[in-house]
């Protein structure tokens, strides 16, 4: 999407005119038990006026995968603490490709050291979000720059 | 709304969308599926052209309406019926709303949690939905998203509601079957004969059947609801509903069969003369949607048209309502100006509703004269 239709929509938004709010699946993959934090997010958002749909805890990358798809999101938040970002993360992203759900806006979040982040935006994730982000600030990443639609 | 108004040209490349969409959803692709349910909860132009399409394919599935407080396990029963009908191979979809906040429109879909284990299954589709500011426990997409699941040949369409309390009695309309799910000690035989949900209820369902008191609960809801019912039937009144009252345990599945056996039990028996009557409600209920819609459109046009000329300043008030209503040229500026007459009490609503049509429908008639409340 070009920088100008970004704009657009995100005039739209602020002026209260795009009919549908941006559809956001805040996702929990892997074994990791902490969903604190995806929960936060998930209300945070919704406060934000997105849609979330929270998947619960112990997501394989396919049923991540799966429910993107069904759900038809615009956005899909990974959070992870288990340190097993490096292999669920390229798997869903992969996974999104291959159900053609490319327009999907991947971010990630959790505890994702640094030198992880090129490889993961390597591999298709727009954004990685560590500790102490604000919640705005992940909603005004998400209106900037998740997909446009009809 | 400016997309809505498309030009010819973009009419025939939305209905050419559609057709491609359509098509590739009934051969079962899934990403069209999804697609034309995300066109059909925005209402865009697009999925007008879809439904058009698919209505007359769809008809076939099963619409089951899942609701009842918030709590008393309807995703857990949900989860529990797409269990039961897998095990017989039936394909499934689900609709399942949750309420949208009326401060920021936001909303937090969690129905999905309790039904996560189905993803790798080509048979099952469930789709979250955020009610959008629409009242009685379902979306106003959620009838026409069933009806896509319909033609997309799932053989139940299971729509779980916003936690409803007394009187979210929309999915009656909009199921073919109602099951009202309750939880033990909700309260006693009082709550069991006041109007409302329990009424619309072709089957009633005490869930956690595993608690203290689930046994007498669905007791006394059978002894008050059976007794309503032919009390009723004996006065002649119109046709009540005969539920019946089972009770399950969701999380262990225990009971569920049975609620599955009840559910295709119901859906034989309303082919008869019942079932129609139902249909016919619901066919209803829907061009009535779709009616209200449209006079919707057609106002905000009006206004849209009266922003364009007037740069959204209006003209000056004091003009007289019904003059205005009749002269067609000034619709925009009609509108506004009814609008501010009503806002500043110097015309009822009443009157200026009935001007409006009048203006809508070209001030045939239906129009009563505009009455002042004032001088």
């Amino acid at each position: 999407m070009s920088a100008a239709a970004r704009a657009v929509v995100r005039r739209r938004y602020d002026a209260g005119m795009t009919a549908r709010p941006i559809k956001v699946l805040i996702a929990k993959p892997g074994l990791d038990g902490h969903d604190r934090g995806a929960k936060v997010l998930a209300r945070g958002l919704r406060d934000e006026g997105f849609e979330v749909v929270y998947t619960g805890l112990r997501q394989t990358p396919e049923m991540v995968a799966t429910a993107a798809l069904q759900e038809d999101v615009d956005v899909v938040g990974l959070s992870i603490l288990s340190g097993a970002h490096m292999t669920l993360v390229p798997r869903i992203c992969a996974l999104l490709r291959e159900k053609g759900m490319d327009d999907v806006l991947v971010a990630a979040g959790g505890i994702i050291p640094d030198v992880d982040v090129p490889a993961l935006k390597e591999s298709g994730v727009a954004a990685v979000f560590g500790p102490g982000t604000t919640i705005h600030e992940v909603a005004e990443f998400l209106r900037a720059n998740a997909r446009p639609r009809d | 709304m400016a997309e809505t108004r498309a030009p010819a040209s973009g009419e025939a490349a939305v209905s050419g969308r559609a057709r491609t969409l359509c098509d590739a959803a009934l051969a079962g692709d899934r990403r069209s599926l999804a697609r034309l349910l995300t066109a059909v909860e925005n209402r865009t132009p697009l999925a007008e052209a879809a439904l058009r399409r698919l209505y007359p394919i769809a008809g076939r599935a099963q619409i089951v309406g899942v609701t009842g407080p918030p709590g008393a396990g309807k995703s857990t029963l949900v989860a529990a019926l797409i269990a039961e009908l897998r095990r017989a191979g039936r394909p499934v979809a689900v609709v399942a709303v949750d309420p949208s906040s009326p401060i920021t429109g936001g909303a937090v879909l969690g129905d999905r949690v309790r039904m996560q284990a189905y993803s790798a299954d080509d048979g099952v589709f469930i789709r979250s939905m955020a009610a959008r500011g629409h009242s009685g426990g379902l979306a106003s997409a959620t009838a026409a998203a069933a009806a896509v699941f319909d033609a997309a040949g799932f053989d139940v369409v299971l729509i779980e509601t916003v936690g409803t309390g007394q009187s979210e009695v929309e999915v009656a309309a909009t199921a073919d079957t109602t099951v009202v799910v309750e939880a033990p000690e909700m309260g006693d035989e009082i709550q069991a004969i006041k109007a409302g949900l329990l009424e619309v209820a072709d089957i009633v369902v005490v869930n956690k059947g595993d608690r203290p008191g689930a046994h007498r609960t669905a007791g006394q809801l059978q002894a008050m609801l059976s007794h309503a019912t032919s009390a009723e039937a004996s006065q002649g009144l119109s046709a009540p509903k005969d539920p019946e009252v089972l009770v399950t345990t969701a999380a262990t599945g225990e009971g569920v069969a049975g609620l599955l056996a009840a559910i295709d039990r119901h859906r034989s028996s309303a082919r008869d003369s019942l079932g129609s009557q139902a249909r016919l409600k619901r066919a209803e209920a829907q061009v009535w949607a779709v009616l209200v819609d449209r006079l919707h459109e057609r106002v905000r046009s009006i206004e849209a048209a009266q922003d364009e000329s007037v740069g959204g300043k209006g003209t000056a008030p004091g003009g007289r309502a019904d003059d205005v209503a009749r002269d067609g040229s000034a619709g925009g500026a009609a509108a506004g100006e009814l609008l501010r007459a009503v806002a500043s009490h110097e015309l009822d609503p009443f009157a200026a509703a009935d001007a409006l049509l009048a203006l809508l429908t070209g001030g045939a008639d239906g129009a009563g004269e505009p009455v002042r409340t004032s001088d």
